[in-house]
């Protein structure tokens, strides 16, 4: 069954991860126990509590099956009578009823005090507001008070524990139930047709951090990654100053682009400036200051661009962008102009 | 009445009789008998094991390593689908509902169940229902070409299931199949609810039935209250996807949350219909494998049913990170973590009956004992899982991946091995062999661990469920090659189970009508059963009648 499963996958498939390995290695693995921002500050916290209690009711339960397993082993030499006959002990029924009953009231406590801490949290008027809006496969972010629409690698300003400057994520989707999760900034949440969510985060280290989406969605739910880059203020408005602008006009891409606005690229994809305005995939402004394609499958390089543009399905099977099928000059002028949209 | 149905099937038999095969194939096809129809049930189950298991080791062999192509995402999808709805519906269902069948008009001294017909009615159900989740590989023709089985997950979140997502027949193969399984569930619930309460034999009383038979009563009462909400929403899903309706429709202003709901009103319940036959094998293999009647016989039942009632008001648990309001939460928290009593409860009493034993470690009760490890594990993973915060970053990760094959396989799955092992001499007359069952119980207790143990970590890095792959370079390239071996060595423990029952039903050492010099009823009559189980029906004075028998100078009844 295997072999025949073999035969059918396209062997780029194998083994080339388009230089994502290297850059992930250079990013500490998403472990929720090493947490850089309020919730998932509070989720560390809890679990630790309750990791210590179950752990010491392990100890003490599975140390007395053990002690019993051994104690209680039939010996060589043994008489064949059989042992005492105990029916039960209401007192001691009584006991091992109680002391799990004070554990749940405990845990139940802990826990709802750290559910309204996280859930309930006021939105603090400087806040900055971000809508997530989840597709199959790939994760549109859209900044409301700055005018910036951008895919897959959401930019968030760093924030002072002082003087919290927290992001609220306002989550929906277009088409199917998806989660987004970043496990070292908060828990999941899930993102729904026809229901709002939200979460927020307040991450207080900068850097990159990697999550992906937690709620099967689909064939490519597994490639529908995403970065969460966490900058100082000033690098943020840079950031956000620049994803502002349309984009820089270079002529040395006028056919490139020609191409791109006379096939179907415009319908599903927007370039400020340009006659493309379509919505159902990545805004491609600025394309070039984002650091992955495909929502994360690939490294975002010229040679990469031209693998995805002419079948995306080479990296990411599945995926809803056709392939393009230009020819050499068109692929190499469009990808040269992709090139140019920084 | 029954006599005249028995005297026709005679008749059907003899005429066949110059067709020995044919005869032989028939008198199994139109069976009423409960222990034909049990062993049905449970070779069906195993059938099924064997398949949704080969789907399971390719998911690994994939997930082996990063970036690997063994199978092209959308068919790893179907795996994972087929490989959990199987697992569910095909395997731990008919497993449980065949020795159910088997061993309950055994075990109250009855001679069949109280509806045989109704029996056979819900077995085929179930067998065409089966078929039909398979079948749709060839015909289903589904998003990517001719003919697919379902690629939704097995509990298949709306809308991916409507038509605008999910194309193609392949949803509706899932569908059907799952809405004939259960409503041969449901007769067969209705069927064993009635055998319990109206054909018990002359001094069994309902607290002198046998701790397994308490959980069949309460496991039929849980699948009437948790089967028909999941028909209800399949018969919504269909109605949805053929005539139009927007019940789960959110593009038409349907509610993806709904689905949710439903499902899992029936799927919490349902988790505990399949865990609590386990406690029922617990319950009467500990006892006999430590020489001890079951410690608090009382306080076991009633904390069964505790959980039977708890475990309606907990599904939401499923949902923690849907969006619900935060007194919502709350509430689902806390009646999650109060499962937990009567199931601590139930460890405790098992620790209670081997405690001043004289333990025998024969195969059943090697996997009885990793099961009580095994099972206290996955408890305390499930309190951590209803710490909704903690839930938020835990849910539809590899973590709980880990956590409830803690309970399908370290629970589950360990005790029906065991079940198979301790009844296997009742139901064929012959033993298994003991030296291929500790290599059976070893390596897969070895691999169960390779593999599940791991799995927790990886979750805990980050690791969601159901991706077909992942990227190199995430720290969780060495788990999942560990948990990928421990599949392999899985696997060669079942296959040493499949070698160890085709040797014994042909060369077993012959196992006599008492082999583990058990207690209950189905031990008193020959092995296997003659058709009407009794040639006198029993009477007995207590929960123990053999003990009574064995025991005269002591009997159990002086004590209950």
């Amino acid at each position: 069954m295997t072999i025949s499963l073999l035969a059918g996958t396209p062997i780029p498939a194998w083994a080339n991860d388009w230089g994502m390995g290297d850059s992930n290695s250079k990013i500490p693995p998403s472990s929720i126990f090493n947490p850089v921002s309020t919730p998932a500050h509070e989720i560390d916290t809890v679990a630790f509590f309750v990791i210590s209690i179950t752990a010491v009711i392990f100890l003490i339960v599975a140390g007395l099956l053990a002690y019993s397993v051994i104690r209680f082993r039939t010996r060589p030499g043994d008489d064949g009578r059989e042992p005492p006959q105990v029916y039960g002990s209401n007192p001691i029924e009584f006991a091992w009823t109680t002391v799990p009953v004070i554990i749940v009231f405990v845990l139940i406590l802990v826990t709802a005090r750290t559910i309204y801490v996280v859930q309930a949290a006021p939105r603090p008027p400087g806040a900055l507001s971000v809508h997530v809006i989840a597709h199959q496969w790939w994760w549109e972010f859209r900044y409301p008070d700055l005018g910036i629409v951008t895919a897959n690698e959401l930019h968030v300003p760093l924030s002072d524990p002082h003087s919290p400057t927290p992001t609220f994520l306002d989550l929906e989707s277009v088409d199917v139930a998806h989660s987004f999760w970043v496990p070292r900034l908060a828990g999941k949440t899930d993102v729904i047709p026809n229901k709002r969510n939200s979460m927020w985060i307040d991450p207080q280290v900068a850097g990159t951090y990697l999550g992906q989406c937690g709620e099967y969605c689909g064939t490519e739910h597994a490639m529908m990654l995403l970065r969460v880059i966490v900058e100082p203020r000033p690098d943020f408005d840079r950031w956000a100053t620049a994803q502002k602008q349309p984009p820089v006009v270079d002529a040395s891409a006028s056919h490139g682009r020609a191409v791109f606005e006379s096939t179907s690229c415009v319908n599903c994809h927007t370039i400020s400036g340009t006659r493309a305005d379509g919505r159902f995939g990545p805004d491609l402004t600025h394309l070039m200051a984002r650091e992955t394609i495909g929502a994360g499958v690939a490294m975002n390089t010229p040679a990469h661009l031209k693998v995805w543009v002419n079948d995306p399905s080479v990296m990411k099977p599945g995926a809803l962008m056709p392939a393009m099928n230009l020819d050499d000059k068109d692929l190499d002028d469009l990808v040269t102009y992709l090139a140019t949209l920084r | 009445m029954a006599g005249s149905i028995e005297h026709e099937l005679t008749l059907s038999a003899d005429d066949l009789r110059s067709l020995p095969i044919l005869g032989k194939v028939h008198e199994w096809v139109v069976t009423v008998d409960h222990k034909r129809l049990g062993v049905m049930y449970v070779a069906g189950g195993l059938f099924f094991f064997a398949i949704a298991g080969l789907q399971a080791m390719t998911i690994r062999l994939q997930l082996a390593m990063p970036n690997a192509g063994i199978v092209p995402p959308e068919v790893f999808n179907r795996l994972l689908t087929m490989h959990g709805t199987a697992m569910v519906f095909l395997v731990g269902m008919p497993i449980l509902t065949g020795f159910f069948n088997y061993l309950v008009p055994l075990m109250i001294g009855a001679r069949d169940l109280a509806f045989p017909r109704l029996n056979s009615f819900g077995f085929w159900l179930w067998f065409f229902g089966a078929l039909l989740l398979y079948f749709s590989y060839i015909g289903g023709d589904g998003l990517y070409g001719a003919g697919s089985a379902p690629d939704v997950g097995w509990f298949a979140y709306a809308p991916l299931t409507e038509r605008a997502f999910s194309r193609g027949n392949c949803t509706d193969y899932w569908i059907l199949s799952i809405f004939l399984t259960s409503v041969g569930s449901t007769a067969t619930a209705i069927n064993l609810i009635a055998t319990t309460f109206s054909m018990r034999c002359e001094g069994m009383t309902l607290t002198k039935m046998p701790v397994l038979v308490w959980l069949s009563l309460v496991v039929s009462f849980m699948m009437l209250v948790a089967l028909p909400p999941l028909s209800a929403a399949q018969a919504m899903l269909l109605l949805d996807r053929f005539l139009g309706a927007h019940f789960f429709d959110t593009q038409a202003g349907g509610s993806a949350v709904l689905w949710q709901h439903f499902f899992w009103i029936f799927g919490h319940p349902e988790v505990y219909v399949l865990v609590l036959p386990a406690f029922g094998f617990a319950s009467e293999i500990i006892p006999v494998f430590s020489r001890k009647v079951i410690f608090g016989y009382h306080v076991m039942v009633a904390a069964s049913c505790a959980i039977g009632f708890i475990s309606v008001s907990v599904w939401a648990h499923h949902m923690f990170s849907v969006g619900m309001t935060p007194a919502g939460n709350s509430f689902f928290a806390l009646s999650t973590m109060l499962v937990g009593v009567p199931t601590g409860i139930k460890i405790f009493n098992w620790l209670g009956t081997i405690w001043g034993g004289k333990l025998r470690f024969r195969v059943p009760m090697l996997f009885s004992l990793a099961f009580l490890f095994q099972f206290l594990i996955a408890g305390l993973t499930g309190i951590m899982l209803s710490v909704v915060p903690f839930d938020w970053q835990l849910t539809d990760t590899y973590f709980v991946v880990a956590h409830f094959h803690y309970i399908l396989v370290g629970a589950i799955i360990f005790m029906d091995f065991a079940a198979i092992y301790y009844w296997f001499p009742k139901i064929t007359g012959r033993m298994l062999s003991e030296t291929l069952g500790k290599w059976h119980f070893w390596l897969f207790l070895i691999g169960f661990h390779l593999t599940f143990d791991t799995l927790h970590f990886a979750g805990m890095k980050g690791m969601p469920r159901r991706i077909y792959t992942y990227q190199p370079g995430r720290g969780l390239d060495t788990l999942n090659l560990i948990a990928s071996i421990g599949a392999l060595v899985q696997g060669i423990a079942v296959l040493i189970l499949i070698i160890n029952v085709v040797k014994s039903l042909r060369s077993g050492e012959v196992a006599g009508d008492d082999p583990w010099d058990a207690w209950t009823l189905e031990w008193s009559t020959t092995s296997p059963p003659p058709e009407y189980n009794f040639a006198t029906p029993p009477v007995v004075r207590s929960r123990r009648p053999l003990w009574d028998l064995k025991h005269p100078e002591d009997p159990d009844w002086r004590y209950e």
